[in-house]
């Protein structure tokens, strides 16, 4: 037996002949759709994509067991470590900016100010309106006779080939994620912002400290744990980008597929009539391990943050 | 906080008025004009002749609705079993959900689509909608949503007699409102904005949801942006005004279904 929860009624074991509150199996009937979904589409699969990494499975062919050979593989793909070194690079630009500019945003509009829902919504769109859309959209603005260029072309400045260059395709990509998550996570930080108390706020303004000292002060560590999760957030899906740099740069990834990224290389490895089901998931199983450690990084830091 | 919005919305507004520009008018000018001159309806009509963009937006409206119905029902079942019940093994299944979460997608959908071939499922709607069908998130999201429920009014149920089923939907249900909304906007949005899955899954034209359909759009048709803006119009508007309607409901939901920092 398990220690009774808090606030759970003491029960003597069901054999006494007392009331019971449900039948044995009631538990399990409840749970039957949820875990057998999970268990089913998401446990099973992970399993499989384990044991498929050690053989040489084809769309068509089950395959057979090959040991280490696709691991070896990855390691002399350039494919492997071109798309390795855009994911990396997109955490490395992304999630700065990802922590700190819906922060500020989330700080402008946390005020009761008239209006200020409006702008909230306005500020949410481009996370309700889906990234194929605005990726597409992007797409067009940043064109060589997009909008940008247009107004590049009236300030004077030449047209830029924003989807012609492979870091200036990355780049664009980078900036629409960054987009996209303002919204995002400024509702994360407002969800926080609301739980800060304003008495702190209002100690700190009697006791003379500007509103930047403030911000120092009170709100940052009073968010530090939010702003961490935003991090881990931001950095896993940044790590597995896919759809913005998919569709910006074209299914090969851009000139000679330099802007591929790992995701990106896992659906085109594993996909297709002849998808090399094998090769493919021993890359995921790379995507897996690769963001558990991401993850730790993230929270290792902050715990030294913490310490030191 | 203007120029905040101008960045926000902005692109929108572009698209909207290359959407309604007509095909004597310049798209390209410089400066970049605004406002359409001759607006149109034209695109929106070339749009539907060329790609049954109506279509794929239906596709999309049945996995969304789909994927609210199936996340709601197994969510809250899910979460209140392991919230209020006590029984053998609750600790193991709740391990279960955490260690789902612990899985990107991302990673497994090469299994998933293999999976689906050998179901014999692929390149239909039910396999778009089955892996995410309950979100081990939304599990969670319910679980602690419950876990928070005082327990004395249940309490006074099981005294009255009332079985699990009563207690669920007559009492527990009822009090958890704005996690279920939650829960709901995030199964919606999710689903209509998935895209590597469906594109996997999806080889048929006709099955296209919205979002593998607009991709095909703008590979065909690089060259007609006012088509393409049509189409991206198409697709964002129900969104937008879905949104419009239920932000506030949706602004206090996430509130109360946030993580607490």
């Amino acid at each position: 037996m398990q220690r009774a929860a808090g606030r759970t009624p003491e029960r003597r074991p069901a054999r006494a002949g007392r009331v019971r509150t449900h039948r044995a199996a009631s538990p399990w009937l409840f749970l039957l759709p949820g875990l057998g979904v999970v268990a089913a589409f998401v446990l099973y699969p992970f399993l499989s994509t384990v044991h498929k990494a050690f053989t040489d499975a084809r769309t068509l062919t089950p395959g057979t067991w090959v040991g280490l050979r696709n691991f070896r593989e990855m390691l002399d793909d350039e494919q492997f470590w071109v798309a390795l070194r855009n994911s990396v690079l997109y955490v490395v630009a992304v999630v700065p900016l990802t922590v700190l500019l819906p922060l500020l945003l989330a700080l402008l509009v946390h005020k009761k100010l008239p209006g200020v829902t409006f702008f909230r919504s306005a500020f949410y769109t481009p996370v309700v309106a889906s990234v194929v859309v605005v990726s597409l959209i992007w797409g067009w603005m940043l064109d060589d006779r997009g909008l940008v260029n247009g107004i590049l072309r009236f300030l004077g400045a030449g047209p830029v080939a924003f989807l012609g260059d492979q870091w200036l395709l990355l780049l664009s990509a980078m900036a629409l994620t960054v987009w996209r998550g303002l919204g995002y996570y400024m509702i994360i930080y407002l969800a926080a912002l609301a739980n800060v108390p304003r008495e702190l706020h209002e100690a700190a303004a009697v006791d003379g400290a500007g509103p930047l000292r403030r911000f120092a002060s009170v709100t940052v560590p009073a968010l530090r744990s939010t702003m961490v999760l935003v991090g881990a957030l931001s950095s896993v899906a940044a790590f597995k980008v896919f759809s913005e740099v998919y569709l910006l740069a074209g299914p090969t990834g851009g000139p000679a597929g330099q802007d591929t990224t790992l995701v990106m290389l896992v659906q085109r490895t594993g996909t297709g009539l002849n998808g090399r089901v094998g090769y493919a998931s021993a890359l995921s199983l790379a995507v897996f391990v690769l963001t558990l450690l991401l993850m730790l990084l993230v929270l290792r830091a902050d715990r030294k943050e913490a310490d030191g | 906080m203007l120029a905040v919005l101008a960045v926000s919305v902005g692109p929108f507004l572009w698209q909207l008025s290359t959407s309604l520009k007509s095909t004597t008018e310049d798209i390209y000018t410089y400066p970049p004009g605004l406002l359409p001159e001759h607006p149109t309806l034209d695109n929106y009509k070339g749009v539907a002749d060329i790609v049954p963009v109506w279509d794929y937006a239906l596709n999309s409206l049945k996995v969304a609705a789909a994927n609210v119905v199936t996340n709601l029902v197994g969510a809250s079942m899910a979460g209140y079993a392991l919230a209020r019940l006590r029984f053998r093994g609750r600790k193991a299944a709740g391990l279960a959900f955490v260690a789902a979460l612990l899985v990107p997608l991302e990673s497994i959908v090469i299994a998933q689509f293999t999976m689906m071939r050998d179901l014999q499922l692929n390149n239909t709607l039910t396999a778009v909608v089955l892996p995410g069908a309950v979100g081990a998130l939304n599990v969670l999201l319910m679980r602690n949503a419950f876990a928070n429920l005082p327990y004395e009014v249940e309490e006074a149920a099981v005294i009255d007699g009332a079985n699990v089923w009563q207690r669920f939907t007559r009492i527990a249900l009822p009090s958890v409102r704005g996690t279920l909304a939650a829960v709901a906007i995030f199964a919606f949005m999710g689903a209509w904005d998935d895209f590597l899955w469906p594109l996997i899954v999806l080889s048929d034209p006709d099955r296209f949801t919205l979002t593998v359909g607009l991709n095909f759009l703008h590979g065909t048709f690089q060259q007609n942006p006012r088509l393409v803006a049509a189409g991206t119009v198409i697709a964002v508007a129900p969104l937008l005004v879905m949104f419009a309607c239920l932000q506030r409901y949706f602004f206090r939901g996430v509130g109360e279904g946030a993580v607490k920092g």
